[in-house]
């Protein structure tokens, strides 16, 4: 599904990822681990499009397409999702709003019928139910005020809406408390746990794969992939720390 | 990755979708302006003597001033000769027959969306059930080519007139008050207007009458190297309501077309007067040729005990703006508002803002004004609150916030604060931010195109002026914000 080859990025000349490779098949759930620094988040934003993240050499496949040659709202259209670690407000503007529009440009992208404001209401609170979030949260201003688990919890909200083939979770654990932690690690169970779906998990912590079960544990430390393994690379990792397994 | 972006947001060009001509034969006044022109524009709207007397004499005081000089804009040299001062369709229709309206120009108004029918409502927006009518007065360069409505809102005693038709049918009412709110000698443009004024729109709305429907103008300049000089005056009496709505458009012309209407406006006890304004004239092209200099005076006269006046404007259009819709509190009690998106892009100049006098005692100001500048446009708010000796516990709260959208635009906020009343509270609060990265990015990733995510995040922040706007109004508004935001990013 997801096919990264020799990935070499930077940003501002200077270079995050030094040739990373990685294959993500439909069915399979990955988590990439790994230090402070690695290029966790940077490869979350080049697989996303971000401005500023050049991509200097290799290559990114993705459902039979080059990825890199996507605008980001392609890459949506195109079925992924990114799941942000500090996701943005835009104040003024309701999530209702938002992700109406954004699911509708996306379908209309896909030749599909824009949903009417009833239908995409009625689907919004159907996944802000689900995901335990009040349905009041969704007529606020996107992540304005919002508590660091809330805004969390609205990624997987917003995931749910858009329903994408394969999701980038940037630190999706991050900032959540245990109850929150299990509430969103069922979210992506529900949401992505399918045949023709795909996850890409990137987390400091075991914490989260303890409800996610990964098909394939990654470390990446400095700029690559160093070490590959399954579900019990992770414990291995919690135990022993990154320094010894990275290098 | 970062040029392949830059590829993918492509900047498109800025459209202008309101910038067709119509081709229509026009009668002009011969070039230029003396006091013949004015005597030209006065006999062709049959006006009585003293309509005469009153623009001559404006016209004389016009001769003894200087433009004014003290705005952030930079206005190159207006040759006032070298203009026509009034132009009207050929085939003129008589007002009371739609029927006999020039084919070309009923077609110009389907084009631009505007009912002049008037079983034509304006389309209808989801939410929005049931459709609300507006009426209409439809001016077409220098004259007004329908008025809608006129039977049903007479039977309400809500006079609705295009202002020549009121001169002629109404002139005591019109005498009252025309000029009381914006003398002759205001201003350089104010007393321009008063020596040349052609058309515009009259709105009566008598006592403890609440308006059935919204009222709207909707003001077209077609002719080529011609002013439009706007006259519009509306007087609420004791304790009545009426909400009402100008827009504006032109053709895209290489020349720069002078624009200087003057709106005044009259709150008698308890009345109160909604005006909201999307102002789209043409703003020329992205290296700032052509557009129109809209430099306009626009006030109230809160004058009643309770009254209340309200301004929202919506501002995306002319090269450059001059433009100040203000509130004068002389009743105690008295509120006014004044709410402002305004929109600069490419090489357009804004310089615009409110005045709010407090004269009456408790009387109360609201400004909310929110400046987008994108391109290589400059975009000046500039506001005076001003609080009189006798104006006891006046509050006044202010919130200017400005966006910049690319780094070779500017922004400013130029406030005075007049206060000679101690129990004033007066508060005062103004921003400046830049569209930011992230949440661009963050809109695309859930699957907007840049368009559509600047003009999302553009929405967002002037949401609370939008929302004052009647709701079919916002819709537009709102694209009109994208559309005029387009190729600004990238």
């Amino acid at each position: 599904m997801l096919v990264i080859e020799n990935l070499h990025a930077e940003i501002d000349g200077k270079p995050i990822l030094k040739g990373l490779s990685l294959s993500v098949n439909a069915g399979e759930v990955h988590a990439i681990m790994g230090p402070n620094g690695a290029g966790k988040s940077t490869l979350g934003y080049v697989l996303g499009g971000r401005p500023g993240y050049e991509v200097t050499d290799g290559s990114v496949t993705f459902a039979g397409q080059d990825l890199l040659e996507l605008a980001p709202h392609e890459r949506a259209a195109a079925g992924l999702f990114l799941g942000f670690q500090y996701p943005v407000e835009i104040p003024g503007v309701s999530n209702v709003q938002f992700l109406r529009e954004a699911l509708n440009a996306q379908r209309a992208s896909r030749e599909e019928k824009a949903l009417s404001g009833a239908e995409f209401l009625k689907l919004a609170r159907e996944e802000a139910r689900k995901l335990d979030m009040d349905a009041e949260m969704l007529k606020r201003p996107v992540n304005v005020g919002f508590s660091g688990g809330e805004k969390k919890r609205n990624e997987m909200v917003q995931m749910g809406i858009v329903n994408p083939k394969f999701a980038i979770l940037d630190e999706t654990d991050s900032g959540l408390d245990i109850d929150a932690l299990r509430i969103v690690g069922d979210g992506i169970n529900r949401i992505m746990r399918a045949p023709e779906k795909a996850v890409l998990l990137i987390t400091h912590y075991q914490r989260l794969l303890d409800y996610v079960q990964p098909d394939f544990v990654h470390v990446l430390a400095d700029g690559r992939i160093t070490r590959s393994g399954g579900a019990e690379l992770a414990h291995q990792l919690e135990r022993e720390g990154y320094a010894e397994i990275a290098a | 990755m970062a040029t392949k972006n830059a590829e993918a947001y492509a900047a498109v060009s800025k459209k202008y979708e309101w910038g067709f001509a119509t081709d229509i034969e026009q009668d002009f006044a011969p070039k230029g302006l003396s006091e013949d022109t004015v005597r030209y524009i006065s006999a062709k709207k049959n006006e009585p003597e003293w309509m005469l007397d009153w623009r001559l004499k404006a016209f004389r005081l016009w001769l003894t001033m200087e433009a004014p000089d003290w705005s952030k804009l930079n206005i190159p040299p207006i040759d006032y000769q070298d203009a026509y001062y009034y132009a009207e369709p050929k085939a003129k229709a008589t007002i009371a027959s739609l029927d006999e309206l020039d084919p070309e120009i009923r077609r110009t108004y389907e084009k631009l969306g505007i009912p002049i029918e008037e079983q034509k409502l304006l389309a209808n927006v989801e939410g929005a059930e049931p459709p609300r009518r507006v009426a209409v007065d439809a001016v077409f360069d220098s004259v007004s080519v329908a008025t809608t409505f006129r039977a049903e809102l007479e039977r309400a005693g809500v006079i609705f007139r295009s202002i020549s038709e009121a001169i002629r049918e109404y002139p005591d009412l019109v005498r009252k008050w025309l000029g009381k709110v914006v003398p002759q000698r205001d201003n350089y443009f104010a007393t321009l207007n008063s020596a040349v004024f052609s058309d515009g729109t009259f709105v009566y709305i008598p006592e403890g009458v609440r308006c059935p429907m919204e009222l709207s103008t909707y003001f077209r300049i077609n002719a080529e190297n011609t002013g439009q000089f706007e006259r519009t005056l509306i007087v609420a009496d004791k304790g009545s309501y009426v909400s009402y709505l100008e827009g504006c458009t032109a053709p895209m012309r290489d020349e720069n077309q002078l624009h200087a209407a003057v709106v005044e406006l009259v709150a008698l006890d308890d009345a109160e007067i909604k005006y909201s304004t999307v102002q789209n004239w043409y703003p020329g092209d992205e290296n700032g040729v052509g557009g129109i200099y809209n430099f306009v005076t626009k006030r109230a006269l809160c004058q009643g005990r309770n009254s209340k006046v309200s301004w929202t404007q919506v501002e995306t259009g002319s090269a450059i703006t001059w433009k100040y819709p203000s509130c004068v509190l002389a009743g105690d009690n008295s509120v006014g508002e004044f709410y402002s998106v305004a929109v600069t892009n490419n090489r357009q100049q804004a310089d615009t803002g409110t005045k709010m006098i407090h004269l009456g005692k408790n009387t109360k100001s609201t400004i909310v004004s929110k400046g987008i500048s994108a391109g290589r446009s400059d975009n000046t708010y500039r506001g005076l609150v001003r609080v009189a000796p006798t104006a006891e516990g006046v509050r006044n709260f202010t919130q200017c916030d400005s966006l910049l959208l690319g780094d070779q635009c500017g922004a400013h906020t130029v406030p005075y604060i007049e206060v000679r009343n101690p129990s004033a509270q007066i508060e005062h609060e103004a921003t400046t931010s830049k569209i930011s990265e992230d949440q661009l990015f963050y809109a695309m990733s859930r699957g907007l195109d840049q368009e559509a995510a600047v003009a999302l995040i553009v929405n967002g922040f002037a949401r609370e002026v939008l929302q004052q706007l009647p709701m079919e109004f916002a819709v537009e508004a709102q694209k009109l914000l994208g559309i005029s935001l387009e190729g600004s990013v990238g």
